[in-house]
């Protein structure tokens, strides 16, 4: 006769998994980050405006948010709009895209500058703007 | 799925799509994001800078469990220009204690607006002192709400004190055509400028 079992707390191998994207707020960060607060190198140059493209396809057993982001480059996508989609505030995405700028998943291409050697902007950008955005 | 692309033989800079990016400034309540809806392409979107990013001491941040006192959201739309060029607008923060902010924002901007509500002055005179400390050209749109005054242009340059050379225009940030002239007027006017620099050098 075995005694009546006292209610416990189920073992952790019987709740329920945690599904992706659950830590929330600054835990959820630290978790896609490892911890790692900033990018360096490559990716400390990076703009709102910084344009990303994927240069390969995604691999299996990526990180969830590497190969989310290599399918959203395809054509082209800001650093800005990647962190709207994504959810993620900029400097957590710059950590992300500094791992795949380092291994050569991406390519970065910083926004026009404005200016040019002391020069102001070049007066064929501003042509093309101008007529741009004459069409709208 | 359809992955043509990947291997783009000409690298970074194979004649690929690039971006340039426009400032949408002012005060608080100004209109912004507003103007930012009524011009952009894309249902704009809202993206988070986080304060650390602008060397808010690591510290600070420690006890810190509401996530919004540790971020700020950008809105921002995007106007594409031609299949090789994209026009991001990003609407600044108007909130005062955002301002640190400002400087790595409007690095690397093309131009800027900088919208001014006609009933409150003062609230757009920081906007216009960042932007021209940090020697980006703008120019001044006067957002002209229902109840505004009817001031003239003159009387605004005089009380915002605006160097001459800037150029003051009317519009409504909620119109797009309207929104537009604003883009098209400050497009020329920084075409202006390099038509001037290129003959003195």
């Amino acid at each position: 006769m075995s005694a009546p079992r006292r209610p416990t707390d189920p073992p952790p191998s019987s709740r329920p998994r945690p599904s992706r994207g659950d830590p929330q707020g600054l835990e959820r960060y630290y978790v896609l980050t490892g911890g790692r607060s900033g990018p360096g190198g490559s990716a400390s140059s990076l703009d709102v405006a910084t344009l990303i493209v994927s240069r390969t396809a995604p691999v299996p057993g990526m990180q969830h948010e590497h190969e989310e982001i290599l399918r959203r480059c395809r054509d082209p996508l800001s650093v800005a709009e990647l962190g709207a989609h994504l959810g993620l505030p900029f400097n957590i995405l710059a950590v992300l895209l500094a791992d795949l700028l380092e291994a050569g998943r991406v390519e970065a291409r910083d926004p026009i500058p404005a200016h040019d050697a002391g020069r102001g902007p070049d007066l064929a950008l501003l042509e093309e703007v101008l007529s741009g955005l004459q069409r709208l | 799925m359809d992955f043509n692309g990947f291997d783009h033989p000409g690298g970074p800079d194979g004649g690929g799509t690039r971006s340039v990016k426009v400032m949408i400034a002012g005060g608080f309540g100004t209109g912004k994001t507003t103007m930012v809806h009524s011009v952009s392409d894309i249902k704009p979107l809202t993206t988070e800078e986080t304060l650390t990013r602008a060397g808010v001491g690591v510290d600070r941040l420690i006890g810190v469990t509401d996530k919004t006192a540790s971020t700020v959201s950008l809105d921002f739309g995007k106007i594409g220009i031609n299949e090789q060029l994209v026009l991001y607008l990003f609407g600044t923060p108007g909130q005062e204690r955002f301002w640190f902010l400002w400087n790595g924002l409007c690095k690397g901007a093309l131009d800027a607006v900088v919208l001014v509500d006609t009933r409150r002055l003062a609230s757009s005179f920081r906007a216009i002192e960042e932007m021209e400390r940090q020697n980006v050209p703008v120019v001044v749109a006067l957002n002209v709400f229902p109840d505004s005054r009817d001031h003239p242009v003159d009387e605004i340059r005089d009380a915002l004190d605006i160097s001459p050379y800037i150029p003051v225009v009317a519009c409504d940030a909620r119109d797009r055509a309207s929104s537009r002239d604003v883009l098209i007027a400050l497009t020329g006017h920084l075409m202006e400028r390099s038509a001037v620099a290129l003959e003195l050098r």
